[in-house]
C-alpha cells in the first residue's frame, strides 16, 4: 500500500538529494577553486561576499544570462537534450546511499535513504553511472564539430574502458558482504571498514572513478590545449554549465559511493547511541575524498592518452582481476 | 520487490524536471543576437576546414567490443560473488577457470595490438 505520508516522505527526500548535489555542486567548485589556489600560492576568489562564499551565485547568475549559440549545422534537438542525459543520471546515484542510521521522530522509525534498501543497490550504482556516456557522446556528435566529436570519442573510450577496472573494484565489498544491497553492504562494516580488507580494491576503484569522471590527471577528453574543451566545445551558457555540474556533481556522487563501499558509510564512533552523528561522518569522509581528487588535480600532470589507455587495459583491469580472485579465494579458504 | 522502486521514480520525476528547467532558464534570461560567424563550430577562430563529422577510426570500434566482453564478465561476477559462501570451493575453482578463459582473451588481444594506440 502507498500512503500519501510516504510519497510526502519520497518528495522530500528526493529534493534533499537533489539539493545535495546541486548545492554540493556550487560550493565545490569554490572548494576546489580555493583549495588549488592556495597550493598555487595564490589567494583565489574572494571578493564575492564574506571569504568569496557569494562566488558560486555570481556565477549562476552570469551564465543564466549569457547567450546561447548552437551551431547552424548541429542537431539540435539531440544538442540540448545531450546536457540533460547527461546530469539525470548524476542527480540519482545518491538513491540507494544510506546517507546515516535509522532515526526515530514522533515515535516513528525513518530510514535516511531515499531507496537504501533495494536488494540491487550497487547494480544500481553501475548501471546508472553508465548512461552518462550517452549524453557525451550524443554532445560530441551532435555539435557538428571535429573537437568536439574527437572529445566525446576520447572520453567514451576511456570511460567504457576504466568502468571494467570500476566493476571489479565494486565486486570485493559485495563478495565480503554477499549482499548487492548497499544498505547490507554498510551494516557490515559497522566493526571493521573494507578499505582495510580490500585496500587494493579501494586503490582501484579511486583511480577507476577518476578517470570515469574525466578527472585530472585522466582529463583527456578535456584537454584545453589540444581540443580546445573536449565535447563541451560547442556548449556556451547554462547548457556549458549543465555539463560541469554533471561532472562536479559525479565528484560528489563518486565520493559518497567510495565513502559507503569502501569507509564504513556513516559508522564511525557513537553512531550507535547518537544516530544523527552518522550523516555528519559520512559528509566528512566525502569531503576528505573530495579534498583527495583536488589535491592529485593541483600534483598530476595529465596523462597521455595511448598511456592511459594502457594502464586502464594492462594494468588496472588484470589487477583488478586477480583481486576478485584472490579476495574469493581467501573467503573459501578462511570461510570467512 | 517493484514498489521498491517507487521512490526512485520519484527522484527520477524531480531530476529530470531539475535539469529541465535548468537548461530551460537559460534559453529563456539569455539574449539572442544571431550573425553567421556564430553558427559557425569554434576553431580557435581560424575558418572551420572540412566537415565536422568524419569516420571514426576503428581502433574505438576494437576498445568497444573488448569492453563488452569483458563487461559481460563483472556481470557473471556479480551473482556469483552474492553467493560464493553458498558454493565453497566449486564456486571459486568454477570462476577461476571463467576468469582464465577470458584471461587467455584479454592476453591474445594484447599480443595482437588491439590495446596498442599510434
Amino acid at each position: 500500500m502507498i500512503s500519501i505520508v510516504s510519497v510526502a516522505e519520497w518528495i522530500i527526500k528526493s529534493l534533499v538529494l537533489i539539493t545535495i548535489i546541486l548545492g554540493g555542486f556550487a560550493y565545490l567548485t569554490l572548494f576546489e577553486r580555493r583549495a588549488l589556489a592556495r597550493m598555487q600560492a595564490r589567494i583565489g576568489p574572494n571578493r564575492a561576499g564574506p571569504a568569496g562564499l557569494l562566488q558560486p551565485v555570481a556565477d549562476g547568475i552570469k551564465l543564466m544570462f549569457k547567450e546561447e549559440l548552437i551551431p547552424d549545422r548541429a542537431d539540435k534537438v539531440l544538442f540540448v537534450l545531450a546536457p540533460i542525459i547527461t546530469v539525470v543520471p548524476v542527480l540519482l546515484l545518491l538513491a540507494v546511499i544510506p546517507l546515516g542510521p535509522d532515526i526515530e521522530i514522533f515515535g516513528q522509525q525513518f530510514s535516511l535513504g531515499l531507496a537504501s534498501e533495494i536488494d540491487v543497490g550497487v547494480l544500481f550504482i553501475l548501471a546508472v553511472a553508465s548512461i552518462a556516456v550517452y549524453g557525451i557522446v550524443i554532445a560530441g556528435w551532435s555539435s557538428y564539430s571535429k573537437y568536439s566529436l574527437l572529445g566525446a570519442l576520447r572520453a567514451s573510450a576511456q570511460m567504457i574502458s576504466y568502468e571494467l577496472a570500476l566493476g571489479l573494484a565494486i565486486i570485493g565489498p559485495i563478495l565480503l558482504a554477499g549482499s548487492l544491497s548497499v544498505a547490507d553492504i554498510v551494516a557490515d562494516q559497522q566493526r571493521l571498514w573494507y578499505v582495510v580488507l580490500q585496500p587494493i580494491g579501494f586503490l582501484i576503484f579511486l583511480i577507476a572513478s577518476m578517470a570515469e569522471i574525466n578527472r585530472a590527471p585522466f582529463d583527456m577528453s578535456e584537454a584545453e590545449q589540444e581540443l580546445t574543451g573536449g565535447y563541451h566545445t560547442e556548449y556556451s551558457g547554462m547548457k556549458f554549465a549543465v555539463f560541469f555540474m554533471a561532472e562536479y556533481g559525479k565528484m560528489i556522487a563518486v565520493s559518497f559511493v567510495a565513502a559507503t563501499l569502501f569507509l564504513g558509510g556513516y559508522w564511525g564512533p557513537f553512531v550507535d547511541r547518537i544516530a544523527l552523528l552518522g550523516p555528519i561522518y559520512l559528509f566528512a569522509k566525502v569531503v576528505a575524498i573530495l579534498f583527495l581528487m583536488i589535491w592529485i588535480r593541483a600534483t598530476w600532470p595529465r596523462l597521455r592518452y595511448d598511456r592511459l589507455m594502457a594502464f586502464g587495459w594492462k594494468i588496472l583491469l588484470p589487477v583488478g582481476l586477480l583481486n576478485v580472485v584472490i579476495t574469493g579465494g581467501l573467503i573459501v579458504v578462511l570461510n570467512l | 520487490m517493484p514498489s521498491d522502486y517507487l521512490p526512485i521514480a520519484v527522484l527520477t520525476f524531480f531530476a529530470v524536471g531539475a535539469a529541465v528547467s535548468i537548461v530551460g532558464i537559460g534559453h529563456l534570461l539569455g539574449p539572442r543576437k544571431k550573425n553567421p560567424r556564430k553558427g559557425q563550430p569554434y576553431e580557435s577562430g581560424m575558418v572551420p576546414y572540412g566537415p565536422g563529422r568524419r569516420r571514426v577510426p576503428v581502433h574505438f570500434y576494437l576498445i568497444a567490443v573488448l569492453f563488452i566482453l569483458f563487461d559481460i564478465e563483472i556481470v557473471f561476477m556479480l551473482p556469483w560473488a552474492v553467493v560464493l559462501r553458498d558454493l565453497g570451493l566449486f564456486g571459486l575453482i568454477e570462476m577461476v577457470i571463467f576468469v582464465l578463459v577470458l584471461a587467455v582473451g584479454l592476453i591474445y588481444a594484447w599480443k595482437k595490438g588491439a590495446l596498442e594506440w599510434e
